[in-house]
C-alpha cells in the first residue's frame, strides 16, 4: 500500500471524509474514489451504480464497490440527482485502480443544495485528515 | 476432504499448545448464565437390537412405501434411486462435504459442486446456479428476495397455486421486512389467473409454479412477457424438476430466476426432508444471488482448478449488508442429486420423464373410463386432481386399510376444493397398482 506522500491528490477537487471526490464541472459535479481509497480496497472488481435519474441526500449509500478483498458502500458527499453514470466501470472497473480521477470517475450529479459543496475539504485538508488516521 | 474426531489425547494437545487447562477453561469467557452446567437429560443408550426394535415399532405406525402405495406428490416424489448414485454419496470424501473454504485441501468436493451447478444450469436452461440452499420453499422466498433487490421495488405477486406450504414460508420470510405479497388468483382451467398482471405497477416479481400445485402446466412464456413489459422479473418455481426433462424448461420460457425442489432427482423421501433448494438465474443478477457458489479458474501453473467465488456477496464478508443470510449449502443433497442426474444423463432424465408422463396419463383416463372427474383439463406431468363424488373421505379410509394412500385431500389448503383430491404417478407405480387403485375406488 501506498504510503501518504505517494498518494496522488489532485489540487482542483474537493474530498469528502468518506474519501470521495467531487469535480466541479460546470452546472453539475462529477464523484469518484480518492487514490487512497482504491489503494486501500485493493483491485476492484466491480462497481455498482445507481440508475440515472435517482435522488439522493448528502450521505445516502448511492452504490458500492467490490475489490478481491472487500465490499465497500459508496456514501455521497452532496445532495442531488443523478445526471449520468460512468459505464464503462460496468466491463472495466479497474478503471478505479488505474486512473480514479479520469476515466474512474463514478457518477454525475446535479446538486441538489450547491451551498454544500463548500463544506468538503481541499487537497490540505483532506491531506491533514489522512495524516491524522495513520 | 475427510471427518477426523478429535481424540481425547488430541484435545489435550491443542489444549496445551493454546495454553488452556481444560475445555471448560477454554470456554470461560462464556457467561456462566448461558453455559449449561447439568448433565444433559437424555435416555438410557440403546443396544444395537432394542433400536432396531424401537424403529421397527415407529415405523408400523407410518404409512410409508414399499409396504404402502402412496399416490401422493405434492412435492415429494417417490423415484427409484440408482445404486451408483447411493454408492458414491457413502464415500467418506463426499458425506463430509462441509463448506469448502480451503481451496487446496478440497479440489474433489468443490469440483463436485461446479458440476451440480452445471447440471442444475442445464436442466433448468439457465445461465448460472448456486451451489443449492436448503429446500424449494427457501429457495423461492431467497428468489423474490433477490428481485427485490435486483428491481428496488418492494411488492411481489405470488399464484395461489404456488405450494401452500412454499407460501406460507414466503410469509414468514417477508413478515418482518414490510414486503407486500399480492396472490393471484387461479381460473377454473387449473391455471393461474395472469390477466390481473397488466394492472400490476411497480411489482419486483411474479412468481409462477409449472407444473403448478394442481399438476398442470402453466403459460410461463405469456407470464415473462407480460411481466417483463412491467419491468417485473418472472420467478419460475418448481417442486418436480423432473418435468423438465419433457416440458420446456423456466429458462427458455423466459424466467430471471428459477428455484425449487431437487428431492426427486436421487433424494430419498425420508419423511419430508431433507430436502434441496435448486437456485438458479441469469448471469447479469449473479451479484444478487444467495448462497454459495463455485467457479473454475487455473492455478499459477495453468493448472485447472475451483474455488469459491463472489464470496464478496456472502455474510462472513459483507455482515448485514450481505445478500442472504444464507452462507452455506445443502452439500450432501446436492452432490446426491449431481450422481444422479449423471447417472441418468440427459437422454435418461428424458425417457424418466415420459414414463412418468405416459403413467400419469394412464391412471387418468382410467379414472374418466371409471366415471371419476378430472376437473382441470389441461396438460400435465405426473401429478393431476380428480374430484370424487360425496362422501370420498370414506373411500380413501376404506383404501388407506388397504394399504393405498389415495391422494392428497385439497380441502385444508383450499377449502373450496371440498372432495378433490391431488393423485401423482411416477416411475414407481406398475399398471396392476393403479388398475388395483381403479378398482378399489369404485367398487
Amino acid at each position: 500500500m501506498k504510503e501518504i506522500d505517494e498518494l496522488n491528490l489532485p489540487e482542483d477537487l474537493n474530498y469528502a471524509e468518506d474519501h470521495e471526490w467531487v469535480l466541479r464541472d460546470g452546472d453539475t459535479v462529477k464523484i469518484g474514489i480518492s487514490d487512497y481509497a482504491q489503494d486501500q480496497l485493493g483491485d476492484i472488481v466491480f462497481v455498482e451504480l445507481p440508475e440515472v435519474g435517482a435522488v439522493f441526500n448528502k450521505g445516502d449509500e448511492f452504490g458500492t464497490v467490490e475489490s478481491v478483498k472487500a465490499v465497500s458502500e459508496l456514501y455521497i458527499p452532496i445532495s442531488g440527482e443523478i445526471t449520468g453514470i460512468n459505464k464503462s466501470l460496468e466491463d472495466s472497473p479497474e478503471l478505479v485502480n488505474t486512473d480514479p480521477y479520469k476515466n474512474g470517475w463514478m457518477v454525475q450529479v446535479k446538486p441538489g443544495n450547491p451551498d454544500e459543496l463548500n463544506e468538503l475539504m481541499n487537497r490540505n485538508a483532506y491531506l491533514e485528515m489522512l495524516k491524522g488516521m495513520e | 476432504m475427510r471427518y477426523l474426531p478429535h481424540t481425547e489425547e488430541d484435545i489435550k494437545e491443542m489444549l496445551q499448545t493454546v495454553g488452556s487447562e481444560s475445555l471448560d477453561a477454554l470456554f470461560s469467557m462464556i457467561p456462566e448464565n448461558c453455559r449449561r452446567s447439568e448433565d444433559m437429560n437424555l435416555p438410557e443408550s440403546l443396544t444395537e437390537w432394542e433400536l432396531d426394535k424401537l424403529m421397527e415399532n415407529l415405523s408400523n405406525d407410518i404409512a410409508a412405501s414399499p409396504e404402502y402405495k402412496s399416490f401422493v406428490g405434492a412435492g415429494s416424489y417417490e423415484h427409484y434411486i440408482p445404486a451408483s448414485a447411493q454408492y458414491l454419496l457413502s464415500r467418506s470424501e463426499f458425506v463430509t462435504s462441509y463448506t469448502p473454504y480451503q481451496p487446496e485441501m478440497t479440489q474433489g468436493t468443490l469440483q463436485a459442486i461446479y458440476e451440480y451447478q452445471t447440471l442444475v444450469s442445464r436442466l433448468l436452461g439457465m445461465e448460472v446456479a448456486n451451489a443449492s440452499i436448503y429446500d424449494g420453499a427457501s429457495a423461492l422466498a431467497e428468489a423474490l428476495l433477490m428481485s427485490i433487490r435486483i428491481t428496488r421495488k418492494n411488492k411481489v405477486a405470488v399464484s395461489q397455486l404456488v405450494h401452500p406450504l412454499y407460501r406460507q414460508v414466503i410469509k414468514t420470510y417477508f413478515k418482518p421486512s414490510g414486503y407486500e405479497i399480492v396472490e393471484l388468483p387461479y381460473l377454473e382451467s387449473g391455471l393461474t389467473d395472469i390477466s390481473g398482471l397488466k394492472d400490476l405497477e411497480d411489482f419486483a416479481a411474479v412468481a409462477v409454479q409449472s407444473p403448478n400445485f394442481f399438476g398442470c402446466i402453466e403459460d410461463l412464456h405469456t407470464v415473462g412477457e407480460m411481466a417483463h413489459e412491467k419491468k417485473t422479473l418472472l420467478v419460475a418455481a418448481f417442486t418436480e424438476p423432473l418435468a423438465f426433462g419433457l416440458f420446456k424448461s423456466p429458462g427458455s420460457l423466459g424466467a430471471d430466476i428459477a428455484c425449487g425442489e431437487g428431492q426427486s432427482l436421487g433424494i430419498p423421501q425420508a419423511f419430508g426432508g431433507p430436502a434441496l433448494g435448486l437456485f438458479a438465474g441469469k448471469l447479469k443478477y449473479v451479484r444478487h444471488m444467495p448462497g454459495r457458489l463455485v467457479g473454475e479458474t487455473v492455478d499459477r501453473g495453468g493448472k485447472r482448478g475451483y474455488v469459491l467465488t463472489l464470496a464478496t456477496r456472502e455474510q462472513h464478508i459483507r455482515r448485514e449488508k450481505a445478500t442472504s443470510n444464507i452462507c452455506t449449502n445443502n452439500s450432501l443433497c446436492a452432490l446426491a442429486s449431481a450422481m444422479y442426474m449423471a447417472s441418468t444423463g440427459g437422454t435418461g432424465i428424458r425417457s424418466l420423464a415420459r414414463l412418468n408422463y405416459d403413467k400419469s396419463e394412464y391412471l387418468k383416463s382410467a379414472f374418466r373410463n371409471a366415471g371419476i372427474g378430472i376437473p382441470f383439463e389441461g396438460a400435465t406431468f405426473n401429478e393431476f386432481v380428480v374430484k370424487l363424488s360425496g362422501g370420498s373421505r370414506k373411500a380413501y379410509d376404506r383404501l388407506l386399510k388397504k394399504k393405498i394412500i389415495a391422494g392428497l385431500d385439497l380441502a385444508p389448503y383450499y377449502s373450496e376444493l371440498e372432495n378433490h383430491y391431488l393423485f401423482c404417478v411416477t416411475e414407481t407405480k406398475s399398471r396392476a397398482e393403479m388398475d388395483r387403485l381403479v378398482q378399489e375406488m369404485t367398487s
